[in-house]
C-alpha cells in the first residue's frame, strides 16, 4: 500500500502523488517513512526528500520546514522546495558566488541582511549538491 | 456654442483620454489574472498548515498551547495592519477600506496603532491623525512571499512583545469581478476552535486522535508553524487585496471608458452640427452674393 505524499511551500504545491518510501532530513536526522509509519510531526533540516514509487526516485530540496507522517499520509510544509530536476545549475552557481561576494564584505553578523545572505548562500549550496548527486546518480 | 476648433481639440482629447483608460482596463484585468493564480498557489500551503494545527490543538491535555493561542484577559491595545493600494484610480477600492477600518477601530475602548501596506491607506490615516507604527509601500506588483514575510514578522513581534494585546488585519475579499467587501479578521492570538468550520472538507480527512511523537519537541513545531502560518495568512490576504485592486481598478476604467465614448459620441454631433451649419451659412452667404451680383448687372 503506497503513502500519499504532499509537499507544499508557501506559494505553490511542489509535489502530489504517491511513494512507496519518502525519505526526509529530519531534525533528528535522515529518516525513511514507510507505509504505515506511526504518527509523527518533526522539523526539518535543509537537505534532500527521496521519493521513491514503483522504482522511479523523485529528488527535491528542501530548506526547513515541518512533516507531518501519518499512516497512509506524508505531508511536507516546505519554506521552499524544489524538484532537482528543475533547477537551474547555472542560476544556482551565480547565486552562491554573489552571495559569498557579499558574505565576504563587512556585514555586521546580527543584522538581517547577513543572516539572509548567509540561508541564501546555504541554500544554493544545497542546490549546487544536490543536482551533482543527482546527475551523477543518473548517469550509472 | 464653442467654435468648431475649439471642439475637434475637444475630441481629440477625450479620445486620447479614452485610449489611456482602455489601456489601463486591459492591464488590470490581466493583473487579476495573475494574482488570482497566486493566491490559488499558496492555498495548498495555508489548509495543510492549518490541518496539521488542528491535530496539534486537538491532542490532549495541552490549555496553554502557545502564547500566540492565547487571549489575554485584558486589552490594553491593539495593532491593525491595514492593505491597500499604492495608487488610485481604482474606483471606491481605497476609501472602502479605509473607512470600514475607522468605522470598527474610532470608537475602540482602547489604542488603536496602525501598519499599512500602500501608500493610499497610509496617506488616509495620517491625514486623520492615526498612529502609523510602520508602513510597507510599493511592494513589487507581484509579490513573493518573502517580499511579504517582513510584514508577518513584525505583527508576531508586536504581539509577543505585549505592546499589541490583539492584532487584526484589514483587507479586501476578493469576490468576483465587480464584488470586493472589506474584511476585517483577528490575526493574532489565532482562534483556532473559531476558524473549525472555515476550512472543511480538507481537514476533517484525518480524525485520528492517535498521539503523535514529536522531533524535537511540540512546542518547537508548533512554533514553527505557528509563525509560518501567520506569514502565509497575511501573504494571502495582501494578494487578495491586490486581486480585488486590480478588478476594481478594471471596473472603474471601463466606465471611464464607456464615459468617454458616451461624450465623445455627444462632442462628435455638435461638431458636424456645427461644421454643417459653417456650410449652410457658407451656401447662403454665396448664394445671396450671387443673387446680388446677377441683380446688379440686371439693372445696369
Amino acid at each position: 500500500m503506497p503513502i500519499r505524499c504532499e509537499i507544499v511551500s508557501q506559494d505553490r504545491q511542489v509535489f502530489k502523488g504517491e511513494a512507496d518510501i519518502i525519505v526526509l532530513p529530519g531534525s533528528a536526522g535522515v529518516m525513511g517513512i514507510l507505509p504505515n509509519h506511526s504518527p509523527l510531526l518533526t522539523t526539518l533540516q535543509y537537505g534532500l526528500i527521496t521519493i521513491r514509487s514503483k522504482g522511479e526516485e523523485q529528488i527535491f530540496t528542501v530548506a526547513g520546514g515541518v512533516a507531518e507522517v501519518q499512516p497512509d499520509q506524508v505531508t511536507i510544509l516546505a519554506d521552499a522546495a524544489e524538484n532537482v530536476a528543475e533547477i537551474d545549475v547555472e542560476r544556482a552557481e551565480s547565486a552562491r558566488r554573489r552571495a559569498e561576494e557579499l558574505l565576504s564584505k563587512d556585514i555586521p553578523r546580527d543584522s538581517d541582511a547577513f543572516l539572509n545572505l548567509q540561508s541564501a548562500l546555504r541554500r544554493s549550496n544545497l542546490r549546487i549538491d544536490a543536482v551533482r548527486r543527482y546527475r551523477q546518480r543518473k548517469g550509472h | 456654442m464653442p467654435s468648431a476648433r475649439e471642439m475637434r481639440l475637444r475630441i481629440r482629447s477625450v479620445k486620447n483620454i479614452s485610449q489611456v483608460t482602455k489601456a489601463l482596463e486591459t492591464v488590470s484585468a490581466s493583473k487579476v489574472r495573475r494574482v488570482i493564480q497566486a493566491v490559488m498557489a499558496s492555498r495548498p500551503y495555508a489548509e495543510k498548515s492549518w490541518k496539521v494545527l488542528l491535530h496539534l490543538a486537538r491532542q490532549p491535555g495541552h490549555e496553554s498551547l502557545h502564547p500566540l493561542l492565547n487571549e489575554r484577559e485584558e486589552i490594553k491595545s491593539v495593532l491593525v495592519i491595514l492593505v491597500s493600494g499604492d495608487r488610485g484610480l481604482a474606483g471606491a477600492y481605497n476609501m472602502n477600506i479605509v473607512r470600514a477600518t475607522l468605522q470598527q477601530f474610532n470608537d475602540f475602548p482602547c489604542p488603536v496603532e496602525y501598519i499599512t501596506v500602500g501608500r493610499k491607506g497610509r496617506d488616509m490615516l495620517l491625514r486623520r491623525r492615526k498612529k502609523v507604527i510602520a508602513e510597507f509601500s510599493s511592494l513589487p506588483a507581484m509579490p513573493s512571499f518573502m517580499d511579504v514575510s517582513p510584514i508577518g514578522r513584525m505583527a508576531i513581534e508586536e504581539f509577543t512583545s505585549g505592546r499589541a494585546d490583539q492584532v487584526y488585519l484589514a483587507y479586501t475579499n476578493f469576490k468576483s469581478m465587480v464584488v470586493q467587501e472589506p474584511v476585517i479578521r483577528k490575526l493574532l492570538p489565532l482562534e483556532i476552535s473559531h476558524n473549525e468550520g472555515k476550512l472543511t472538507a480538507h481537514n476533517v480527512t484525518h480524525t485520528t486522535h492517535s498521539v503523535f511523537t514529536y522531533e524535537p519537541d511540540q512546542n518547537e513545531i508548533l512554533n514553527q508553524i505557528i509563525l509560518r502560518f501567520t506569514g502565509v495568512q497575511v501573504y494571502q490576504d495582501i494578494l487578495e487585496s491586490l486581486a480585488s485592486e486590480h478588478a476594481a481598478r478594471m471596473v472603474a476604467m471601463r466606465h471611464a471608458t464607456d464615459n468617454a465614448m458616451d461624450l465623445l459620441s455627444g462632442l462628435q454631433l455638435d461638431y458636424n452640427k456645427a461644421r454643417q451649419q459653417a456650410i449652410t451659412n457658407d451656401m447662403l452667404d454665396i448664394a445671396g452674393g450671387a443673387e446680388a451680383l446677377a441683380k446688379a448687372t440686371r439693372q445696369g
